[in-house]
């Protein structure tokens, strides 16, 4: 019998988790200059009304999203930021008509 | 090792032009791209496209495939010329920035395996999830998987035991798969589509670089009585007439166990009741919100068809009067 694993915990990227600048520059291989200007395309929104810039567990899958759509589809940074806004939106419409269709139709 | 087609994965002919198999590959990456489709195979169909784009739009690349011939059927058994290595080079090609090395095809690695190995492993800095950009400390790359997990894993928490094939590359820079098993904490309330990270289970970084992350997206299974809207959880509810006409306390289930619901007098079908803090757990809790639907019995006796009749005479009721009929 081979030894079973030691139980990992990890971090849920939610909107409880809070990236600093430097720990998102860490995680995402990103300069500081490449976050900014995540911040200025909308791909990236930091907490409000924090002193210092910091960002959601949940800004770190769109940004995981918006490079990837950059590097596979060949599409700019605003551009995803465009994507990211409306897959979102899609996403959310899909869960509504999954939800009404249940109700309507058992 | 399977024949790849890569013409037919792309739905081009052999002579296609650069620009055609360009639009034939933007076509297909819209579609099945994994961030966009939501298709349960589409990281799969994504990476065939994205391997046989890398082949047909790099000129060398195609030249060699092309001399294989096409006289191969896709996912014909295949092994590569024994002449392959010393008539083709692609030791030095590169050019293959920000894929991971996980993510082509064996018969990709054996034809053109080399242009991976162009560049120390840690030049490309960072996963392949972020895109490869970056120019820091060399790192292991991260890693990405999917697990999915019921609806009651997902709010009761739990352990899983998944497996994560992990590359790292030997003395020769050759590409070698581990399969490395963990144990991973599911804590409750994890909701659908929300990403986990693992830090340092990752690829290994080169040398004394520390290893990359592994993120693992989490997909919670379809229930068949329970819908999620983010934490809410959503359930129909049948009722009969009576108890939506008279109010009726009747049992509910939900994810942590049946309660009992108050439904008001003259409750109506698609009437949504709220069960506060009853949807998926955390620092907010979720709701579930129960939609009534009222069932009406079909009359099975003469009897009870009298009784059909009786409503019918004693309830002035026109359900149509706001359509003006």
């Amino acid at each position: 019998m081979p030894k079973p694993p030691r139980p990992v915990t990890g971090i849920v990227l939610d909107e409880r988790t809070v990236y600093t600048l430097g720990e998102l520059g860490r995680a995402s291989g990103l300069g500081a200059d490449e976050i900014l200007y995540m911040v200025e395309v909308g791909i990236l929104e930091p907490v409000p009304e924090q002193p210092r810039w910091c960002f959601t567990g949940a800004s770190v899958s769109r940004l995981q999203t918006a490079l990837r759509l950059q590097r596979d589809l060949g599409i700019n940074l605003e551009g995803a930021a465009l994507a990211l806004d409306l897959l979102e939106e899609v996403n959310r419409l899909r869960r509504r008509a999954d939800l009404l269709e249940r109700q309507l139709f058992g | 090792m399977e024949y790849k087609d890569y013409y037919k994965i792309l739905g081009v002919a052999r002579d296609a032009d650069k620009d055609a198999i360009k639009r034939a590959y933007r076509k297909l990456a819209h579609k099945h791209h994994p961030d966009v489709s939501k298709e349960p195979d589409a990281a799969e169909r994504f990476k065939e496209v994205k391997e046989a784009y890398e082949v047909l739009s790099d000129p060398e690349k195609r030249a060699a495939y092309d001399q294989l011939g096409s006289g191969w059927r896709q996912g014909q058994s295949f092994e590569p010329p024994p002449d392959w290595e010393t008539n083709f080079d692609f030791g030095g090609a590169g050019g293959l920035g920000g894929m991971g090395a996980e993510e082509f095809s064996e018969f990709f690695e054996n034809l053109f395996g080399g242009g991976f190995r162009a560049g120390p492993f840690g030049g490309r800095t960072r996963g392949s999830a972020w895109g490869g950009g970056g120019g820091y400390a060399a790192r292991g790359e991260d890693q990405h998987a999917r697990i999915e997990v019921s609806l009651e894993e997902a709010f009761h928490g739990g352990h899983r035991r998944i497996q994560v094939s992990v590359p790292a590359r030997d003395a020769q820079g050759r590409v070698t798969h581990h399969t490395r098993n963990l144990d991973v904490t599911l804590p409750a309330g994890i909701r659908d589509g929300q990403q986990i990270r693992l830090s340092g289970q990752g690829s290994a970084g080169p040398g004394d670089g520390p290893a990359g992350d592994l993120y693992l997206a989490v997909h919670i299974r379809p229930h068949p009585h329970f819908q999620l809207d983010g934490k809410d959880v959503y359930l129909n509810l049948p009722v009969t007439p009576w108890e939506a006409a008279l109010g009726a306390k009747v049992r509910v289930p939900t994810l942590g166990g049946p309660v009992t619901l108050n439904v008001p007098a003259g409750a109506q079908s698609g009437q949504k009741l709220r069960l506060k803090g009853r949807g998926l757990p955390g620092s907010h809790p979720g709701d579930q919100y129960v939609v009534l639907q009222i069932r009406v019995p079909k009359p099975e006796t003469e009897e009870q068809s009298e009784l059909y009749r009786q409503m019918a005479q004693k309830m002035a009721f026109n359900p149509r009067s706001q359509l003006g009929v």
